[in-house]
């Protein structure tokens, strides 16, 4: 029998002919975690009387979530990993590196065919190169820290399909929200979800990795894509690791296959305050906004602030609102200063902050007011997600946001192109 | 093992923002603290109301979004003996397991807030003291069963020092 992406990863990794609703305990390639979830995977590391960590060069620690510390306890946290990965030489990267969705990739650590976990549940975004790569706590981390293993129920996959050309100004964020409001929040739980068709096939890389770390706002615990020329030419350009490409059988079993006709589709809006509240941007055209987020591991690298800068060059954002920039990292940050995607930003009125995910998850770097609306490039809206829960967020594309943000309201970004 | 307690409840996708907010849970380890602000954008009263080993009761999703372990451990801390839904996100559910917080899934649909509950993991049935109902309970995977009955992956570790799930 056939089969999927998922299973053929996971039978790989542990060495056994695996299909869906199996239980495997299998070798990861690669472990990282994050300064909300490592301290807790130290902690656990030390319960489980760890001794040392298993093959220290594939295990990394990012410090991106309040970077740099705005407090003293956060401060002792940072201490905390820059100690223990020093002590097990393991890899860090401090503040200012980057977002951990953007490095691990960047730095070559993860590639088609491999098995990473992250103690973050947008670890899911390494799918887009093929990679079997799943959020988890840090327990968890914790335990593959010291085996270098994880034990894993083989998912069943569900097959999204889509056909036909993204219009003009329509991107892959609209694409990956639109998705999200057909099936819901809980549409694909405890399953694999894979990304097919020429409407996929024709994006970049970088477009890529934004339906691939959405994948968990569905529930799936991966969102894969096959391996082609762009992904493998990418990874060559990021890793001297050899990866082998892991395609789908034909005769795999999905437990769906979805099929769009995304031809037709319009700029995306998730709605306060779940990401599977989306609508076509019409829907809420004109509703006034004071805050705008251009970052993010969703849509923080150099495509995404190109299109926004295509839109600002020239402009200015509107005197109500504020425009924060989070590249996602500094590899990033530096190819934007290059091109003059960041002048151009800075010059129509943008807010330029250190890499990493203070805007989006509520630490620092532009807390939103009581009332106030905020659009941002980010995949999460929850009540209370940039830590006032009395104001409301709208997801949208980096063009969307950057349209926005000159109109002071919601807008869509065909009017500017 | 059989756990008792009252039920509050909640609606379907209580993501783990809503347990416990990101901007408490990158400053501290320590849970008590944490357990303080738990479920507070849904229900400021929450970690004040909740008596020791009441039960969070909600509907489909719970604990979707992020994969801060703060989640099941600040709901621990704050006395919450067990959370009831009918189905959980899976980050979630495996950070439960693995922290020893019992996560049932069940059909919660005629539960209320105040219902006084009585549940048994072995039998796999929930007795709805209040309202006389008795409803099965899905069983645990065997592998979760296992880290489950060491009380958590860290013991288990403790105890075998890598996976020991046969």
């Amino acid at each position: 029998m056939g089969k999927t992406i998922a299973e053929k990863i996971l039978s790989n990794k542990s060495g056994q002919n695996a299909y869906a609703n199996d239980i495997v305990v299998a070798d990861v390639d690669f472990r990282m975690g994050q300064d909300g979830t490592s301290p807790l995977a130290i902690r656990a590391f030390e319960a489980m009387n760890g001794e040392r960590v298993y093959n220290p060069e594939s295990a990394a620690f990012v410090i991106d979530h309040s970077a740099p510390s705005p407090l003293e306890g956060v401060s002792a946290l940072h201490s905390l990993m820059r100690q223990f990965s020093k002590e097990n030489n393991m890899i860090l990267y401090d503040i200012g590196e980057g977002v951990c969705h953007q490095l691990l990739p960047e730095k070559g650590h993860v590639g088609p065919g491999s098995l990473v976990i992250g103690a973050d549940s947008h670890t899911c975004t390494y799918g887009a190169l093929n990679a079997f790569a799943t959020g988890v706590g840090s327990t968890d981390l914790a335990a593959a820290l010291i085996s270098g293993k994880m034990w894993f129920k083989v998912p069943e996959t569900i097959k999204f399909v889509c056909h036909g050309t993204l219009p003009a100004g329509v991107y892959s964020k609209d694409l990956i929200l639109y998705l999200i409001s057909q099936v819901t929040a809980d549409g694909a739980t405890y399953m694999a979800a894979e990304y097919t068709g020429e409407a996929i096939q024709a994006l970049s890389v970088e477009a890529r990795f934004t339906i691939s770390n959405m994948a968990i706002e569905m529930g799936a615990k991966v969102g894969l894509m096959e391996a082609d020329d762009k992904v493998m030419e990418w990874v060559r350009a990021h890793s001297n690791h050899k990866f082998e490409a892991v395609s789908p059988d034909p005769d795999a079993e999905y437990a769906a296959i979805k099929e769009y006709d995304v031809s037709q589709l319009d700029p995306y809006i998730a709605k306060p305050h779940r990401v599977d509240n989306g609508v076509p941007v019409g829907e809420v055209a004109g509703t006034p906004i004071q805050q705008a987020v251009l970052g993010t591991c969703t849509n923080g690298r150099l495509e995404d602030l190109t299109i926004a800068a295509r839109i600002l060059k020239g402009r200015k954002v509107h005197p109500d609102v504020r425009f924060i920039v989070a590249p996602a990292s500094r590899q990033v940050y530096l190819d934007a200063m290059e091109t003059g995607v960041l002048k151009t930003l800075v010059e129509a009125g943008a807010a330029v902050v250190t890499p990493g995910c203070g805007p989006c998850v509520g630490t620092h770097n532009g807390i939103p007011s009581d009332g106030e609306n905020v659009i941002s490039t980010a995949n999460r809206n929850f009540k209370g997600r940039m830590a006032n829960n009395k104001a409301f967020i709208y997801l949208a594309s980096p063009a969307t946001v950057a349209a926005s943000a000159v109109k002071g309201e919601i807008t869509d970004p065909r009017e500017f192109i | 093992m059989e756990l008792r307690g009252r039920a509050h409840c909640f609606g379907d996708d209580v993501n783990t923002d809503y347990i416990i907010s990101g901007k408490y849970k990158f400053k501290t380890l320590d849970m008590k603290e944490l357990a303080k602000h738990v479920m507070e954008d849904l229900d400021p009263d929450f970690a004040r109301r909740v008596q020791p080993g009441d039960f969070v009761v909600a509907g489909r999703n719970f604990g979707c979004g992020s994969s801060r372990e703060q989640a099941p451990l600040a709901l621990l801390n704050a006395g919450v003996g067990a959370v009831l839904a009918q189905s959980f996100a899976r980050i979630f559910y495996r950070n439960a397991i693995n922290t020893g917080l019992p996560v049932v899934i069940c059909d919660t649909s005629l539960i209320e807030s105040g219902d006084e509950l009585l549940v048994d993991l072995e039998k796999g049935l929930l007795q709805n003291l209040t309202k006389g109902i008795e409803v099965p309970i899905k069983p645990l995977p065997s592998v979760m069963l296992k880290i489950l009955s060491d009380g958590g992956l860290a013991e288990h570790f403790r105890k075998y020092g890598t996976f020991h799930l046969e």
